[in-house]
């Protein structure tokens, strides 16, 4: 990256502020891609411990099955769902569905691709996220 | 350094009668002998009407002719004053300062594209990547040819790709672009929305052809579906819309 | 694309058997080592964390290698992020493999 091309770097990418809930959805994809990818690999290694047998096993539950433990859980929870259900809206759009059809365009000129149905999809994924991260509480911290 | 000057009674064009008057910052920087961008600001009265572009020419006519800015229709149809206004890229002739509810409008040149003084920049990559895609219609015959009558197309064909023909090549989607944000490579939303008004033309056989060019790394899968270029768009072209349904022939889901 | 979509869909299936056995099975107690034994004994349970594990770490660090594909270029850049994102792939299927071959064998 140059400095004559004048790119706005991570920066511009990152910020999600200044172009509606599609422009959110496109940062809180990449954010949650990034986290479970990092979890997952985590996770292969924390399962690998079952290699140590009962007492191995048992410690490194000691470590995860804690209050941290299960609040970041319930963070990977939000993410997995968003990315899921963002994920499938995300496909369904890249084969055309749901982003309008060609038509002579009028004054105010609104993007038929920025529209409810996309829309109600991202509100969809966050909503789910937030129900899904809060049973994960109820199923954790409930016993 | 910052400015802040007023209209000397005798001078402004806008009437004195208006009692608003708005903070206008524009970016400043000439790549020849400065090291980095600085704002100047002026204050600006306004009307209801007066839009972003008629208050940065009362600067140039008022307080400093050097500031440089493209401009030229003013009625949003030559593309030529794209900018980022308030954080945002718009078109200033298109955009009204008492649209955008602030007393402070800042102006700077478009994000993604490299500066060749204050708030004009270079528009050689876009003018690249649009040649890159064939905007033209190919086809072995031509309308030119004897005894030849026009390509007839009928209204519906007409439907499917005038909106994106509309395209004024601002650049603003461009500007707008998460993915423009780091890559160098990528062809950009204005060049894909033209593949894709060529590919839905019907006169046009040069689909295969045009698929190949965008069926690259850094061609069209390296749109995620953002949206902002549509956000932006100030003639409705929604290029979005054109990326996501020229992918669909990519996918196998049109032929 | 196709093969992250591809991944994408299978993946998101058989997760969800995998959390569903937990929730089940009641949390706590799906966590304790011979249920996680007896899981992992079960060769289509297994067979099923094998393919998760391969789904995953495709899609994983093929959209990794896309986002840092994204943020730089050049030839020798992008060479090595999509050989280096094959690498992590492999090398983390590896590692879960062994996990799950091993445990399955009795090797525990």
């Amino acid at each position: 990256m140059t400095q004559d091309e004048r790119k706005e770097g991570i920066k511009g990418m990152a910020n999600p502020g200044r172009y509606g809930i599609e422009r959110v959805a496109y940062w809180l994809m990449r954010l949650s891609g990034l986290g479970l990818l990092g979890y997952f690999v985590a996770h292969i290694y924390e399962t690998s411990n079952i290699l140590r047998g009962q007492v191995g096993w048992d410690e490194f539950l000691d470590l995860t099955q804690t209050t941290e433990g299960h609040l970041f859980l319930t963070l990977v929870i939000g993410m997995c769902v968003f990315h899921t259900v963002n994920g499938i809206r995300v496909m369904l759009g890249h084969g055309g569905v749901g982003v309008g059809k060609p038509a002579r365009p009028d004054y105010p000129y609104d993007p038929a691709s920025q529209n409810y149905r996309h829309k109600i999809g991202i509100y969809s994924a966050i909503l789910l996220a937030a129900v899904a991260m809060m049973y994960g509480l109820v199923v954790m911290f409930g016993e | 350094m910052a400015q802040v000057s007023s209209i000397a009674d005798e001078q402004t064009s806008t009437p004195l009668s208006s009692s608003k008057s708005i903070t206008l910052k524009i970016a400043r920087y000439n790549p020849e002998h400065d090291e980095s961008s600085k704002f100047m600001e002026f204050s600006i009265p306004y009307e209801k009407w007066t839009t972003v572009l008629e208050a940065i020419l009362e600067v140039k006519k008022h307080f400093d002719h050097s500031v440089a800015v493209r401009y030229s229709c003013r009625q949003a149809t030559c593309g030529s004053c794209g900018m980022i206004i308030n954080g945002k890229p718009r078109l200033a002739c298109f955009t009204k300062i008492s649209e955008l509810n602030s007393d402070i409008v800042t102006v700077e040149p478009m994000n993604n594209f490299p500066i060749i003084r204050d708030l004009a920049v270079k528009f050689e990559r876009l003018f690249d990547s649009h040649q890159k895609i064939k905007p033209y219609l190919i086809r072995d015959d031509s309308e030119l040819e004897a005894d030849a009558k026009e390509f007839l197309q009928s209204p519906q064909e007409l439907e499917q790709y005038i909106q994106f023909a509309n395209c004024i090549k601002c650049g603003l989607c461009n500007s707008a672009c998460p993915t423009m944000a780091t890559d160098s490579s990528f062809v950009g939303p204005q060049a894909l929305a033209q593949a894709y008004r060529y590919v839905a033309d019907s006169r046009d056989k040069g689909k295969d052809s045009r698929l190949k060019i965008i069926d690259d790394s850094h061609g069209i899968w390296r749109c995620h579906f953002a949206g902002s270029c549509s956000q932006v768009c100030p003639k409705g072209v929604d290029p979005a819309m054109g990326i996501q349904l020229l992918r669909g022939y990519l996918l196998g889901f049109r032929s | 694309m196709k093969v992250h979509y591809g991944t994408a869909l299978a993946a998101v299936a058989l997760v969800a058997v995998h959390i569903l056995m937990r929730l089940t099975q009641g949390f706590a107690e799906s966590l304790e080592f011979e249920n996680v034994l007896a899981n992992y004994k079960f060769i289509p349970y297994a067979a099923m964390l094998e393919l998760i594990l391969i789904l995953l770490s495709i899609h994983g660090f093929n959209g990794l290698r896309v986002i840092l594909l994204e943020l730089k270029q050049g030839r020798t850049y992008e060479k090595a992020v999509s050989y280096g994102c094959l690498a992590a792939m492999i090398g983390l299927i590896a590692y879960g493999s062994r996990t799950i071959i091993m445990t399955n064998m009795g090797m525990v």
